[in-house]
């Protein structure tokens, strides 16, 4: 039984790493832009699609794919941002950012089938079937490499919020929409790039989640609960708090998989629920933040 | 601080509708429309000329999107080639096709649509079990007979719909006794060769749950040791955690209860990454699919794979060899790529026909009542005679294998059947 519990509890924090990276850009775009991108599950998958046509199509190893993908995603994003999101003002804003990204979504998805059609595919590479053999344990590569992309990629958005001019841009924004453009922050510009780096670090995600699974135009309905469960219990906008709420809720949900897969879904949401009761920011979520 | 003039609201408002409306136009683009007529040509007699409209609902996007498409091709190949020769009593067949999305809910609506809106003349099924059921009761109200070709599990049948209207009638496999030919085979084996443990991993789903626990009782009366029995969610995050459980199980065999290619392909690839290769590999579902499923998982690593059904593309039988010649001609590709939807969708067309042939028009009440008479009727997959709840009580059950590196898809079992080929028996280790 222990050696069953260490496993799940590898699996818990190797799958964790994948969910952050699907789950990183949405929280992103909501503390900035102060909208839930129903659209992020079907990014993922856009991401995936990306990376298998460059493996296919040129052979591109998955990772050196993400030079590519990455700056298309992020063209992709500030597309989508300048052409639905940008102009929705008003109190119903929220609530209409929900509406127009799932048209996105749905316009996305009509795409990937009429180019795609709807069988499933998998990203492949000799990484992605082997393991490492450590203390008893089969370590699949593609988990290691994904979970030290997860690390690197929100170092390296840490770095651009608390390193770089545009990060402070950012950081402003999110504190106060309306200071930050009294002190002539060009916040649409802002709103416009952050989304992007949202969807582009999706396609980062999309190549992980193609990768260990099957995948087709429709998979990233699936997604999108889970990844809003974990962006809340990490609390909106915190991007350490992503990776810190994904490993945790896999991690949990690989336990219960022990005894009961059927309940291992069900334990994922009801720790959700469990933990905003105590702390209902979530882990690093800030009460400032939410105020605005 | 974020209070707007109200013009700005009906701009959101407007700017939302036009972005919700090309997304509609969009998806019902992609899916192939939501409605699509196949071979309706006119004939010279105004008597003729009305075309036997037939609706149905399929999955066309959504969880069951790769069968519910499989099967459109099933239904559109069967139509163009009744009306190619003539069409039904002299008249076209015309299709109406509807997408729901996979979903439960949503097929209801669309065969309420189809019966009361369009007033179709038949009503053919939709993909599978989980949509059967609450379709069959829609038609049961409206008096229609269901034929369909993948609702086979028991609580389809089951169903009070059902039990009251007799309406629901099933062309291919009852799917809980998929798996005997496996059992039995399993039981032929010398004990030397039996596998001593089976896992028995399980999505929860109507399809895929009856058969494998029907196996696992009859395997564990031979004496193969359960060592992991348990059922996981249909929408699962992740199937890894579940997989590497089963692998370290070291189970001989493992009976895979999955209704899609994605959880076999999670399952296949967590087996490769723990170096776990059991000896036998079934799957209730997944490597039925043709190219959708050797695309995904690689074709070698497919070498070995078994998987319980009605047809394949090999199958000696005329209707079906021009069915597959056909389908090459229009979609291209090779016959082992053909997803066997496309026959079950095909064989539903066919029964359909000899129903309407044989009581001279598209009388429900009638057809329902002709297709309890014990008659057998003939389609790709093989006879059909229905019994009284509506399972195809001659269907042949046979089992599956894909050999020479993904490049065959070959009938194994059952071994003394015409068309059987050996087993490839213990499978490959996984070679990617």
């Amino acid at each position: 039984m222990a050696r069953q519990i260490y496993q799940a509890i590898v699996d818990g924090i190797l799958v964790g790493g994948v969910y952050a990276l699907m789950a990183v850009g949405l929280t992103l775009i909501f503390g900035v832009l102060d909208i839930i991108n129903i659209a992020q599950g079907v990014l993922v998958i856009l991401g995936a699609y990306l990376s298998y046509t460059l493996s296919v199509r040129i052979h591109l190893d998955l990772f050196l794919g993400l030079l590519i993908t990455v700056p298309a995603m992020f063209v992709i994003g500030v597309v989508i941002q300048w052409a639905f999101i940008r102009r929705l003002r008003g109190r119903e804003r929220t609530s209409m950012t929900l509406l127009v990204t799932y048209a996105v979504a749905l316009i996305i998805e009509g795409i990937l089938y009429e180019i795609y059609g709807p069988n499933p595919k998998q990203l492949n590479a000799s990484y992605v079937q082997s393991s490492l053999h450590v203390f008893g344990f089969y370590l699949s590569y593609i988990y290691l490499y994904g979970f030290a992309l997860a690390l690197v990629l929100i170092a390296a958005i840490y770095a651009l919020l608390y390193r770089t001019m545009f990060g402070r841009s950012v950081r402003a924004t999110m504190q106060d929409h309306t200071a930050a453009r009294l002190i002539g922050i060009e916040v649409n510009r802002v709103a416009a790039l952050t989304f992007g780096v949202g969807v582009a670090v999706t396609a980062a995600g999309g190549m992980m989640f193609g990768a260990t699974n099957a995948f087709n135009p429709n998979s990233g309905y699936d997604l999108i609960s889970r990844l809003l469960a974990i962006i809340i219990l990490g609390g909106l906008g915190s991007i350490g708090g992503a990776l810190a709420a994904s490993v945790f809720m896999l991690t949990l949900e690989s336990l219960v998989t022990i005894w009961s897969p059927e309940w291992a879904i069900v334990v994922f949401y009801a720790a959700l629920v469990l933990v905003l009761l105590i702390r209902p920011t979530g882990f690093f979520g800030r009460q400032p933040v939410r105020a605005q | 601080m974020r209070s707007h003039p109200v013009w700005l609201s009906r701009h959101n408002l407007a700017l939302s509708a036009a972005a919700v409306l090309s997304a509609c136009l969009v998806a019902a683009c992609s899916s192939g429309g939501s409605s699509s007529s196949t071979g309706n040509t006119s004939t010279s007699s105004p008597a003729n000329t009305k075309p036997i409209l037939i609706g149905a609902s399929l999955s066309l996007t959504g969880d069951f999107s790769a069968d519910g498409q499989a099967f459109q091709k099933g239904y559109q190949l069967w139509a163009a080639d009744v009306n190619s020769s003539g069409g039904l009593l002299g008249r076209q067949v015309q299709l109406k096709i509807l997408n729901d999305n996979s979903s439960p809910t949503q097929v209801q609506t669309n065969y309420q649509t189809l019966f009361a809106s369009d007033k179709v003349d038949l009503a053919f099924g939709p993909f599978s079990s989980l949509l059967t059921t609450p379709s069959a009761s829609v038609a049961a109200r409206y008096g229609y007979a269901m034929i369909e070709g993948a609702g086979g599990a028991p609580s389809v049948f089951a169903s009070p719909a059902n039990q009251s209207a007799h309406n629901i009638f099933d062309v291919s496999l009852p799917i809980e006794d998929e798996l005997i030919p496996f059992v039995n085979w399993v039981a032929s084996l010398p004990p030397g060769q039996r596998p001593k443990t089976a896992a028995y991993p399980m999505a929860d789903d109507p399809f895929a749950d009856p058969p494998v626990q029907l196996a696992q009782s009859r395997l564990k009366a031979l004496g193969v040791k359960t060592v992991y029995s348990k059922i996981f969610p249909a929408e699962n995050a992740s199937y890894k955690p579940a997989a590497d459980q089963v692998a370290a199980t070291g189970a001989q065999a493992v009976v895979l209860g999955s209704t899609d290619v994605p959880t076999v392909a999670a399952f296949m690839q967590a087996f490769e990454q723990q170096h776990y290769n059991p000896k036998m590999f079934i799957c209730a579902a997944g490597p039925d699919q043709g190219a959708a499923f050797t695309s995904a998982v690689g074709k070698s690593n497919a070498t070995g794979m078994m998987v319980p059904n009605g047809w394949y593309p090999g199958y000696q039988n005329a209707a079906s060899q021009k069915m597959v010649q056909d389908y090459v001609a229009k979609y291209g590709g090779s016959p082992s790529d053909i997803n066997a939807d496309v026959a079950e969708g095909y064989a539903v067309g066919q029964v359909a026909a000899q129903a309407v042939t044989a009581t001279k028009g598209t009388n429900n009440a009638k057809i329902i009542s002709y297709l309890h008479s014990g008659v057998t009727l003939s389609s790709v997959q093989g006879p059909v005679r229905f019994d009284n709840f509506g399972k195809n009580s001659s269907a042949a059950a046979f089992t599956f294998q894909w050999q020479q590196q993904g490049a065959a898809y070959n009938q194994i079992l059952p071994v003394s059947t015409a068309g059987s080929v050996a087993v490839i028996n213990p499978k490959p280790n996984w070679t990617s």
